[in-house]
């Protein structure tokens, strides 16, 4: 009888949590694929309207975002309530404008320079005179492609 | 050096990768965006100092789409709900029952559009995209009875085709100036 050794009496067996960190790593690779990063804190509140209308921006890289809207609670007391600029990630005037795409076209190659898209990301509440004084802006220095960043309507 | 134990390699304790991998997971969440990416597109004339040459339009090719301060709409002088303009962007570019104050053709129809620096941009934004989607309505139609596919189904040369039957032609004027800019 000694030869049959009894079974251990019960306990359920721990759960392995070798597999834990590759669980965690994976999810990790999906944020880092998925995502990128945020190269610039709105300082400015843009709760775009939404349309229908949409297309989608294809070439990432060819996009520079200028934001327009009032400043978010914390910046108010440094740039005050009415509506501003951000043109990457500092907030600008109008006439900051041609500076900022030229910076931005440095970064591409010139064949690329035609391509380039403006996204306006713009609050609903702004006025359109500030999105004029922009629109005006944008047209002097040739840039035509403009994209009105919108939600899509749940129609 | 003395004669150690042979040690073995020491296992890597799993339990501490898990927090490394938990930081790391929480820093990416933290610091990235799903950045939104979709929105109208839009081509801006380009800019000239000289104001643009008064062109001979004919009234009945105009749609004069006015919008003032306190983001009503009037169309040709008449107040219209923002509902009601697709339809009736699609009526005058299309001019079905061929009604004298309509489009002579598609090709001959501009829209005008005339807002105020106090209008709001998500009221301009709406006006544009019930524009956009009457023409693109209209495309749509185009594309069913010449080709029998949708508009987005065709190619890139027929969608070019049917562009130059029925052109998007959006012309916005200087903003005028009554309302209060926030």
């Amino acid at each position: 009888m000694s030869k049959f050794k009894k079974k251990d009496g019960g306990g359920t067996p721990a759960v392995s949590t070798a597999s834990l960190p590759d669980i965690v790593f994976m999810l990790l690779f999906f944020f880092m694929v998925v995502t990128k990063l945020r190269d610039s804190t709105l300082k400015v509140v843009t709760n775009t309207p939404s349309a229908t209308e949409l297309t989608k921006l294809d070439n990432k890289s060819l996009v520079n975002f200028i934001f327009i809207g009032k400043p978010t609670i914390q910046n108010q007391a440094l740039y005050g309530t009415k509506a501003r600029i951000q043109l990457g990630d500092k907030i600008s005037e109008t006439t900051d404008i041609p500076l900022f795409l030229e910076t931005f076209k440095t970064t591409l190659q010139e064949s690329q320079h035609p391509s380039i898209i403006s996204s306006l990301k713009i609050d609903g509440e702004v006025t359109m005179g500030i999105v004029q004084d922009v629109k005006t802006a944008l047209r002097k220095a040739a840039q035509l492609k403009v994209n009105y960043s919108a939600k899509k309507k749940s129609e | 050096m003395g004669k150690g134990k042979n040690r073995g390699v020491s296992e890597i304790n799993a339990g501490s990768m898990a927090d490394i991998a938990f930081l790391l997971l929480i820093f990416f969440l933290v610091t990235t965006t799903i950045q939104e990416d979709k929105g109208l597109l839009v081509k801006l004339p380009p800019w000239s100092d000289e104001p643009p040459p008064d062109m001979k339009l004919n009234a009945r090719n105009v749609l004069s789409v006015l919008v003032n301060a306190n983001n009503e709409l009037l169309v040709r002088g008449e107040p219209v709900d923002i509902e009601a303009l697709r339809v009736k962007t699609k009526e005058f570019i299309s001019n079905p029952r061929k009604e004298s104050d309509k489009a002579d053709s598609p090709t001959q129809a501009i829209v005008s559009l005339k807002i105020d620096r106090g209008t709001n941009y998500k009221t301009y934004l709406i006006v544009y995209n019930e524009l956009q989607a009457a023409y693109r309505e209209l495309w749509n139609e185009a594309s069913l009875k010449k080709f029998s596919k949708e508009y987005e189904l065709i190619g890139g040369e027929a969608q070019k085709a049917i562009r130059a039957e029925i052109p998007l032609v959006l012309s916005e004027a200087e903003p005028t100036s009554f309302g209060e800019e926030k």
